[in-house]
């Protein structure tokens, strides 16, 4: 019972975040319960991104809530040069929770000071974007049946890629074993390390996903993306060393899962799709269930 | 020519001295304080000699006592400063500037997609150290969870 605003995943406690998980499995059991009933959920998309607007309206929906808000910032008083403060004052009058994606970052730290109501976070700019690493922290718990000591490969660009901090941050409340697979122009930031080395956890770092997939429950695959190279060149040289192919599934463990927060553009390859261990597509289902979870806990009516 | 023994900056009767700034950090430090808006007479010195600094930066500040939180501000540009507080000529408390944990309002983020850089709103910092690599104490922003390293700092004016 609670009235909090979710901006970064370690505004979490590990109780929380197990509390959140028991209440997504609670709503995938029954997603018609109408726990939001006569509640008006705000989407504010200061920037557009499909997926997640999707996943949040569609829980919201399926929690009985109206829903108010834009999908890109054209046509609305930002564009009249309104500031960000007044926006949220005012759509916080509108609507008992507010739910964000801004290109600005700490933006949804800065309304949840100022607003009355619940902020949820959809991801700001290169910081954070908790929901998701609860998603991937269900879509784990679901395939593993356990959240203590997973060994995961995390795998591309380690050094940008909001999700995989996140779920490193996460992670290491449960005791995870980590695999670090990166070129050495995306591997992950010292603070990362020097986080996992304070909490005395073990990590290898590697250039090649190789052999040690065999060893690992969870590969989690993300983009590496061209405008993230300072050499083109570099680019060139790596850009199929990231790419998964269902051939280097084969000796992998029975219980191991492939996730991807997707968009996918060439990183998976399709021939991994049919793939009993591809995970990535249920992942995304498992998003709206987790939402639900995340704003009927937040509103203190679960 | 005729030599007078005198003092290179003149004693104040009452008010605040601050000592042992780097020479590099004064106009740092008179952003942070905002000595830029005082109406109190104020006598900078700078590129003065030092046995333990080699150069360093005074600020004498006549008949204002600045408060222990506002002093400890400059302490990430000045760590090793030294404020003096002077009645009738003398100097009647010495305080040991110290990093707070938190610094809220004159810096600025180095992040230029931080909001604070977007919106007229004050900044906030948590003071982290190591995270540099030297063990010099950082301020990581509490909106944008970036760090701003001591080398990047600029003072809101």
């Amino acid at each position: 019972m609670t009235d909090k605003s979710l901006i970064s995943i370690t505004d979490f406690s590990r109780e929380e975040i197990l509390r959140i998980m028991e209440l997504a499995a609670e709503f995938e059991r029954d997603s018609s319960q109408q726990t939001l009933q006569g509640k008006i959920v705000a989407s504010l998309f200061f920037e557009p991104s499909t997926r997640t607007r999707l996943s949040f309206e569609s829980a919201a929906n399926r929690l009985g809530a109206s829903v108010i808000g834009f999908s890109e910032p054209g046509n609305t008083s930002v564009t009249k040069g309104e500031s960000f403060h007044d926006t949220i004052m005012t759509v916080a009058n509108y609507s008992d929770i507010i739910v964000m994606r801004t290109n600005l970052e700490g933006a949804p730290r800065y309304a949840s000071e100022i607003s009355r109501v619940p902020i949820v976070n959809a991801g700001d700019g290169a910081n954070q974007h908790p929901t998701q690493t609860l998603l991937d922290l269900y879509s784990i718990l679901k395939t593993q049946n356990r959240l203590d000591g997973i060994s995961i490969m995390l795998v591309g660009d380690l050094k940008y890629g909001r999700t995989v901090h996140s779920l490193i941050q996460a992670l290491a409340e449960f005791g995870a074993r980590f695999t670090l697979v990166a070129p050495r122009e995306l591997e992950l930031p010292q603070e990362y390390k020097d986080f996992l080395h304070e909490r005395g956890l073990t990590f290898v770092e590697t250039t090649e996903i190789g052999q040690e997939i065999g060893n690992v429950d969870i590969v989690y695959m993300t983009r590496v993306q061209r405008e993230r190279f300072s050499d083109t060149m570099e680019y060139e040289r790596v850009k199929n060393v990231y790419v998964l192919r269902n051939e280097m599934l084969a000796g992998t463990r029975p219980n191991l899962r492939i996730l991807h927060p997707l968009p996918r553009v060439n990183e998976i390859a399709v021939d991994v799709d049919s793939n009993p261990k591809a995970y990535y597509f249920e992942q995304t289902e498992n998003g709206v269930y987790v939402r639900m979870a995340i704003m009927s806990y937040l509103l203190g009516l679960k | 020519m005729k030599h007078d023994k005198k003092l290179e900056v003149t004693a104040i009767e009452n008010g605040t001295v601050i000592d042992h700034i780097p020479a590099a950090s004064l106009f740092k430090i008179i952003d942070i304080l905002r000595l830029d808006k005082e109406t109190h007479r104020i006598t900078f010195g700078t590129n003065m000699e030092s046995k333990r600094m080699g150069t360093k930066a005074i600020i004498k500040i006549n008949d204002r006592y600045c408060a222990p939180e506002e002093i400890n501000r400059i302490a990430l540009v000045a760590p090793n400063a030294v404020v003096n507080i002077i009645e009738d000529y003398a100097v009647t408390k010495k305080l040991q500037v110290e990093v707070p944990d938190e610094i809220r309002g004159f810096a600025k983020c180095a992040n230029p997609k931080c909001i604070t850089n977007h919106e007229q709103m004050g900044t906030a910092f948590k003071v982290v150290r190591g995270v540099d690599g030297r063990g010099e104490p950082s301020l990581k922003c509490c909106y944008c969870e970036k760090v701003t390293y001591l080398d990047q700092l600029q003072i809101i004016k």
